[in-house]
């Protein structure tokens, strides 16, 4: 199960509104890299995975991707905050507002909905595991042009900090990867092909 | 929310993440055992942190104790805060 606590995993300080940068954070709030499909991807795949180090960092790292979908979801919220519909309709998210008025929705920076086909769940835990470190270098990609598009010391702060959340979560799949190896060879040596 | 709160909120949220980044770390490494002196010894000050501060400003979760009336709705959401 999961439990919600009410404080976000790092503080979202925003200097001002910035619609268009709001635009452009969509694409880690519903976008192909994004936080939704790092956490969904993570937690499905672990009922099949071998090893508990394996299980354990699936959890783990899957729960953690789900407080960063929450902080992006913050940004959103407080770069949108306040503004009138024209202000929207202005930056490029009147298309937005004609079908969710001013609440979020998981959606890309082009307004395309999310959708499960950005991730993939294999019971071989190597084509797995592999999925997952391209996924974080994926991700680390993305906030480095966003952190280009910002001129907001707040936002490029927070994002820096998620930006370097990818890189740890690399280095933990990779760990997870030699784990898993060992495991396959000594162990459970026999597979089903 | 006053200064002193949110000084004090951010505090927890560092341990808090303190915690999750030795954990994850342990999650491949469960032999290490300095990582793990360290995380018990987060954990201790997280929980004394966390204990005090719903104490002052009230729950962050609905597992913890409350004043009447249920004070769990009242008290600020993450995205709402000024941080």
């Amino acid at each position: 199960m999961w439990n919600y606590e009410k404080i976000l995993q790092y503080p979202v300080k925003v200097s001002k509104n910035d619609l268009e940068m709001a635009k452009y954070l969509y694409a880690q709030y519903g976008g192909p890299d994004s936080e939704l499909s790092a956490g969904i991807r993570y937690l499905t795949q672990r009922y099949f995975i071998p090893t508990d180090e394996a299980k354990a960092t699936l959890t783990e790292i899957g729960t953690e991707e789900l407080a960063h979908w929450e902080i992006l979801g913050t940004l959103i919220y407080k770069l949108t905050e306040g503004l009138p519909v024209q202000a929207l309709r202005d930056a490029g998210l009147g298309a937005h507002y004609a079908q969710h008025g001013k609440n979020l929705y998981p959606h890309d920076a082009a307004g395309v909905p999310w959708t499960a086909s950005y991730i993939q769940s294999h019971e071989d835990p190597i084509a797995t595991l592999h999925e997952n470190l391209a996924a974080e270098q994926k991700a680390r990609a993305t906030y480095e042009y966003l952190i280009n598009l910002s001129n907001d010391a707040g936002v490029i702060d927070t994002l820096s900090f998620l930006r370097e959340r990818e890189v740890v979560h690399f280095q933990r799949f990779g760990e997870t990867l030699d784990i898993v190896r060992d495991y396959l060879e000594n162990e459970g040596g026999r597979r089903d092909y | 929310m006053t200064r002193e709160q949110l000084e004090m909120l951010k505090e927890l949220m560092a341990l808090d993440f303190y915690v999750l980044e030795l954990s994850l770390f342990l999650n491949t490494h469960p032999n290490n055992r300095q990582a793990l002196e360290d995380h018990n010894m987060t954990v201790r000050k997280y929980q004394d942190l966390k204990m005090d501060y719903v104490r002052r400003y009230g729950p962050l979760c609905i597992g913890c104790v409350s004043e009447y009336p249920w004070q769990y709705i009242e008290t600020a959401w993450p995205w709402e805060i000024e941080y």
